[in-house]
């Protein structure tokens, strides 16, 4: 990674902070906590998987708004605010800004999701007392989760790129709700014939597949997931955010800014 | 005091006031609903579609759904309800939530078959919900345990329980006394014994302080029920021998036919009433009993079985 991106990603992130966006692990504390407090009291036998459900879900959720709701104002913003012309006076290409902003709130979303999943380890051993060795497979899910986060950020930065703010987010949230759906979207094509098959499986591979990227349930479960399907998603969260990005770029490249 | 002291202060006290006002006139909302109705409501009575409105997060929609399943059996158990007509779907979609999650189907299985106020007699429909739970979990060997239960204990099917705890005591790790279940309940040894037998086991494989209070409380009241069969027993062989009923226990056992003076499980003497019916003292200290209660009795569930526990 060049320096220049690397500053965008450092000021984006910085940004990101000064807007109190990690002020959420105020909120993520309090649902943790009082979860893991209160649910003992009116459940039975499911405070450990209330501890874990609940904190990957939050951790998965909080990003996702993060993603959607600063990924949609990354250009738009900048252009706005007539800083963007600043940053391209100076000897910074286009696709770098793109580039940077990427790095920026995928690593802003990263931290986040670090600091929630001490949180979320913190909780189990309150309730559990102890670890156990499939335990660690939280960490497999949180990672799972990471990778949502590069596939979301990637796709709002790329209808930031060309759409306004209002837009933007309703496009990237359209896509996350149909990304959850997207095996049952497979099943649908599988069930057509002819032109309607060919057009559903495509639509269902042009979608984000964010249902294979969910492991909370089964690592809840203390169920390993295999490390094929670690590289796998890996690969394909990067492909996907690759595709979104280089979209975003040749998008942005033409766009006329005056 | 300067205007922005002036309008802190006012609006700090105008916050205090609509809050305090927002909960008391929600208060009065509240007692105006019936809860009744709200209790019975499932807005979404598909598990197909609450699975496929979770986004997938449906470990966690799934835990919602069986925090609500215990909540809305606690408070139906409570207020001695007679029917739990949304008990069977709430325990339905959270099974479909997430079908890994033992407790629901160990733990509804035991909401749904007792007879009320203890459950809500709907002995099928815990049969269909263990048996979901056996297709989705075939090695864990306690819903087979659960199945034989209910099949032994509602159903009285000797057959079809001694066929569960047979495939039970297959399946690896299963409890030792799953093959003894099998085998009594195939030559339908007799009641006191099995039951006794399926109480201990149900009190030994669990952790749960719920479930090991209510085995401890049905174990009471077996030894009730034997103690007072066979005090009963000496009652009419003193009838016999002198044409009379006794007194007191003192005379039984100055008859010889009982060994001491009987007493509970808690230590209480048996009270013999002049009607020669044998009674326990403390009968509401043993809800499952079905002997030794006075006339008319009318047994209340208990409010708390991990009580039994200690």
């Amino acid at each position: 990674m060049n320096a220049r991106i690397g500053s965008i990603a450092m000021n984006t992130f910085r940004e990101a902070v000064r807007d109190r966006v990690l002020y959420n692990l105020i909120a993520f504390v309090l649902l943790l906590s009082g979860a893991a407090i209160f649910v003992g009291q009116i459940s039975i036998e499911i405070e450990k998987l209330v501890v874990i459900n609940l904190g990957l879900t939050a951790v998965s959720l909080f990003g996702v708004v993060i993603a959607i709701f600063i990924g949609i104002g990354l250009v738009s913003k900048e252009i706005e605010k007539r800083t963007l012309y600043t940053v391209l006076s100076r000897p910074v290409r286009r696709w770098e800004f793109i580039v940077g902003k990427f790095f920026g709130l995928t690593g802003t979303l990263v931290v986040n999701a670090l600091c929630m999943a001490v949180g979320v380890f913190a909780a189990l051993l309150y309730v559990a007392h102890r670890f156990v060795a499939s335990d660690a497979q939280i960490l497999v899910a949180v990672y799972f989760i990471v990778l949502q986060f590069v596939i979301i950020c990637a796709l709002a930065l790329l209808f930031s790129s060309f759409s306004s703010p209002l837009l933007s987010a309703v496009f990237t949230f359209a896509l996350f709700v149909i990304g959850s759906f997207s095996e049952d979207l497979r099943g649908f094509a599988a069930m057509t014939h002819g032109f309607t098959r060919w057009l559903s499986t495509g639509a269902a591979y042009i979608v984000p597949n964010l249902s294979a990227l969910n492991v909370i349930t089964p690592v809840a479960h203390g169920e390993p997931v295999p490390t094929q399907l670690i590289v796998n998603n890996t690969l394909y969260a990067l492909a996907y955010a690759g595709m979104a990005i280089c979209g975003a770029i040749l998008i942005f490249e033409r766009r006329n800014l005056k | 005091m300067s205007p922005r002291t002036r309008t802190t202060i006012t609006a700090s006290i105008l916050l205090a006031a609509c809050l305090a006002g927002s909960i008391f006139f929600l208060t009065r909302v509240d007692a105006m609903r019936t809860t009744a109705t709200l209790d019975e409501v499932l807005f979404i009575n598909s598990p197909k579609w609450v699975k496929r409105l979770s986004l997938g997060y449906d470990g966690l929609m799934a835990d919602i759904y069986w925090t609500r399943a215990v909540q809305y059996f606690g408070s139906r158990h409570q207020a001695q309800a007679k029917s739990f007509n949304a008990l069977a779907p709430l325990l339905d979609i959270t099974t479909t939530l997430d079908p890994k999650l033992l407790v629901a189907y160990e733990f509804g299985a035991n909401f749904l078959s007792p007879n009320p106020p203890f459950g809500a007699a709907q002995p099928k429909q815990a049969i269909a919900l263990v048996e979901k739970g056996i297709q989705a979990n075939p090695n864990a060997w306690k819903l087979y345990y659960e199945l034989g239960f209910i099949y032994y204990m509602e159903l009285k099917d000797y057959r079809q329980a001694a066929e569960a705890f047979e495939r039970g005591s297959q399946v690896p790790g299963a409890h030792p006394f799953m093959k003894i279940l099998a085998a009594n309940m195939a030559q339908h040894a007799g009641d006191m014994q099995m039951a006794r037998a399926v109480w201990t086991t149900t009190y030994e494989s669990s952790q749960d302080k719920y479930i090991r209070g209510n085995a401890v409380a049905h174990l009471r009241a077996l030894q009730v029920e034997e103690d007072v069969t066979r005090i009963q027993d000496a009652v009419t062989a003193y009838g016999k021998k002198t044409g009379e009923l006794p007194p007191n226990m003192i005379a039984l056992a100055k008859a010889g036919l009982l060994p001491g003076i009987p007493i509970d499980p808690d230590g209480h003497p048996y009270k013999l009433t002049s009607e020669g019916r044998v009674e326990l003292q403390s009968p509401e200290d043993f809800p499952f009993a079905t002997k030794g209660l006075p006339l008319g009795y009318k047994a209340r569930a208990p409010r708390d079985l991990n009580q039994a526990v200690n």
